[in-house]
């Protein structure tokens, strides 16, 4: 799935456009624990994985990219701090929010193909 | 301090970073850092992420937890060593620790997303070797080993 069809499915406003090129999401993961994110990581080769979450901080944007998630969902309409956006940019992980609640966002990606991402121990 | 094994092998890479308890802003900056150097010297991008998942757990616990601390990456032929030393509070029941879902973390760090009670267990999980020692009022060092070229359960 593309980047821009999941900004339609989620009504999604885009915050961060560096890297939003050639991706082609199909895993998802939802959290506000950045242990349960990193315990779901992901090959970096990858690209395909998706964080929805409510957290806005920097922290997240690190863990993603430790993690090797390639886009950050933010649900119930918030927004990253300035810092969040910049660490994001750089580390070209774009940055996407709705103000859909958690549950509903995971329900519709889910019902259109994208599938839970599993424990990286399961692979 | 070195031990048998280190000694016996050349480092082909190491370096050292200095972490300070309660520096919220850069926390996870020395562990992507690695992971960015470990890139470019052409290691295998599975254990890069074993190693950067451990360094990035064990690198927020010592910002959330203790005073200071030093984390250091040291890449041999075999294997690679990441170490932790922190000056802090310590760990006084070091099995209750490790049980996945214990957690002494405070609601600001709970607030942050971190403070699950996984840390340890994560950092195990994806380590070959994981060696934890740890004195009470004083601190703890983590030993982190993944060998290369190895298979990982």
């Amino acid at each position: 799935m593309t980047l821009s069809h999941i900004q339609t499915l989620l009504h999604a406003e885009l915050l961060s456009e560096h890297g939003t090129q050639g991706l082609d999401i199909k895993y998802a993961k939802a959290s506000d624990l950045m242990s349960d994110v990193l315990a779901f990581s992901k090959p970096y080769s990858e690209r395909d994985t998706v964080l929805i979450t409510g957290l806005t901080n920097k922290q997240v944007v690190r863990t993603c990219e430790i993690a090797g998630v390639a886009v950050i969902i933010f649900v119930r309409g918030k927004y990253p701090t300035e810092e969040t956006v910049k660490l994001a940019e750089q580390c070209d992980i774009p940055l996407l929010t709705t103000k859909m609640k958690m549950f509903e966002a995971c329900g519709i990606l889910y019902t259109n193909g994208v599938h839970s991402a599993s424990p990286n121990n399961d692979e | 301090m070195m031990n048998k094994s280190d000694a016996q092998s050349d480092v082909l890479f190491q370096q050292e970073f200095k972490i300070r308890g309660g520096d919220f802003v850069n926390a996870g900056e020395s562990s992507c850092k690695i992971r960015n150097t470990l890139r470019e010297i052409g290691i295998d991008s599975d254990i890069i992420r074993r190693i950067a998942i451990a360094a990035y757990e064990a690198e927020m616990n010592v910002v959330m937890y203790a005073e200071s601390g030093v984390m250091s990456i040291n890449v041999y032929r075999e294997e690679i060593l990441l170490t932790i030393d922190d000056k802090g509070p310590g760990i006084e029941d070091i099995d209750l620790a490790m049980q996945p879902g214990y957690s002494t973390a405070t609601e600001e760090m709970r607030e942050m997303g971190f403070g699950a009670g996984m840390g340890l267990p994560n950092m195990k999980k994806n380590a070959d070797k994981f060696r934890i020692t740890s004195e009470v009022g004083r601190g703890t060092r983590l030993e982190i080993r993944i060998i290369l070229n190895g298979k990982h359960d």
